[in-house]
């Protein structure tokens, strides 16, 4: 997968290609937030994936009817186990059976790995790493953070993190843990809908001092992954244009339902 | 292979018009690599050129708008797996174009259609041509917006809406069917959402 590119000496790192689709057990499924679990699958046949991959997902009834849903890969490279983290989508066909009714032992179908632009590696040699999350987006950026520190990448991180509640942010034992622990990543998470009691934390939208903040920080210069809702990646990236980021090195993924 | 317990939610009249492993939508999603290009309409040209990006001919935004518009409704399908049935366009049909560029007959058997913010995708010529394919400033009625792909961008219906390229500025005949920005990160080179070429190899 790791391929040296001949004239430039610099590495190039390809996304691997989907494979055909397969069967995947339920290894466990863990509680992160009310709404958002992690589920971890054994497969067979998985070819590895570059972080900010997705996978696809199909669901079969008894009548043959099924139904297909993409979801972000949470797992890194690393561990032999892939862990999808699913947000529960209240008029959701798939998301509320997953996060509701799988159980360990179950088996669903899986394809994948999925996406060749939005993924980053540490094995590449790039600029500081901005990464701006909205909600359930922060599940990609979290594999990129997972397989920085796993593959021991000294590459100086931040993550911007906006999240509606407190009891809204998933992965926020570990993602403080690594605050923590690594002088070299910044964490930013900031609550838009209450601060509750104890929060410490920033409070409200994300805005220009806080993505400039972050930015300087790192130096200035940075390779940006934006991912959350629609209205949250358009705002975010418009942002990052005004601190001066060039549009090429902003990368972003959307998912629906756009709310309007 | 059953998903145990999985019902699923869905309709027979749905089923029949969706493309294999899509399913229905009423919002209008919204996918993009990049921020959103915002191109000032007196800066907004629309080109056709030769493979190596000379220019054949060039529009202004009112001199394209003056080609002759059409309106079309047509269902529209992601390759994120959303479809969109009945939805209303309005633009010049790409036949019209090439009549207005001087072209009887295409020069070439692919185009490179190419974008503000560094965005291309390949097709070839023939999809684009009898009625199959619009450059469309309007959608159900409104100005197209930026994070949809305004102020113009190709429709292909038939195909997955990737090759409907957002803010659109020009085609460029090529001879042989090069890739374009997602063809060449992992999706497929065609894209017909009936056989569900997705991915690169589907």
């Amino acid at each position: 997968m790791v391929t040296r590119g001949e004239n430039s000496g610099t590495t190039v790192i390809r996304a691997p290609k989907p494979v055909a689709w397969q069967s995947a057990t339920v290894v466990s499924i863990r509680e992160e937030t009310r709404r958002v679990k992690t589920i971890q699958f054994a497969v067979s046949n998985w070819p590895s994936h570059l972080p900010g991959q997705h996978a696809d997902v199909r669901l079969e009834a008894e009548d043959g009817y099924r139904a297909e849903r993409s979801y972000s890969i949470a797992s890194p490279p690393e561990v032999s186990t892939l862990e999808l983290t699913v947000d529960r989508l209240d008029d959701g066909e798939v998301s509320p059976f997953l996060t509701g009714q799988l159980q360990p032992d179950d088996t669903i179908q899986l394809r994948g790995p999925i996406g060749g632009y939005f993924v980053w590696s540490a094995f590449e040699r790039r600029n500081p790493l901005l990464l701006v999350a909205g909600g359930a987006g922060v599940v990609p950026l979290m594999c990129m953070l997972r397989h920085r520190k796993l593959s021991g990448s000294a590459m100086p991180a931040a993550l911007l993190y906006s999240s509606r509640t407190r009891a809204d942010v998933i992965y926020h034992g570990e993602l403080t843990a690594l605050a923590r622990s690594d002088p070299t990543f910044m964490l930013q998470i900031t609550l838009t809908r209450d601060s509750a009691p104890g929060w410490s934390g920033r409070v409200g939208r994300i805005d220009l001092p806080a993505v400039q903040a972050l930015l300087d920080g790192l130096g200035g210069v940075a390779d940006s992954f934006v991912c959350g809702p629609d209205g949250f990646v358009e705002v975010a990236s418009a942002l990052l244009m005004q601190s001066g980021q060039p549009g090429a090195a902003i990368r972003t993924e959307r998912f629906g339902p756009t709310g309007t | 292979m059953i998903t145990r317990g999985f019902q699923g939610r869905r309709s027979q009249s749905e089923t029949k018009r969706l493309p294999p492993g899509q399913h229905l939508t009423s919002d209008f999603p919204v996918l993009s690599a990049g921020p959103t290009p915002h191109t000032p309409l007196h800066e907004w040209t629309f080109a056709l050129e030769v493979e190596d990006g000379t220019k054949i001919v060039s529009w202004s935004w009112e001199e394209f708008r003056a080609l002759g518009p059409t309106e079309v409704t047509v269902d529209i399908h992601c390759v994120t797996r959303w479809s969109k049935f009945d939805t209303d366009w309005r633009g010049i049909s790409v036949d019209r174009i090439f009549a207005a560029g001087g072209f009887e007959e295409p020069p070439s058997p692919f185009v490179m259609a190419f974008c503000d913010g560094g965005y291309t995708t390949n097709l070839p010529v023939e999809d684009l041509m009898e009625g199959k394919a619009l450059v469309a400033w309007e959608y159900d009625g409104e100005a197209l917006a930026p994070e949809h792909g305004g102020p113009a961008r190709l429709l292909v219906p038939h195909l997955y809406f990737w090759k409907s390229a957002k803010w659109v500025r020009g085609l460029r005949f090529m001879e042989d069917n090069e890739p374009g920005f997602w063809e060449v990160n992992g999706y497929h080179s065609y894209g017909d959402p009936r056989r569900e070429q997705r991915y690169d190899g589907d």
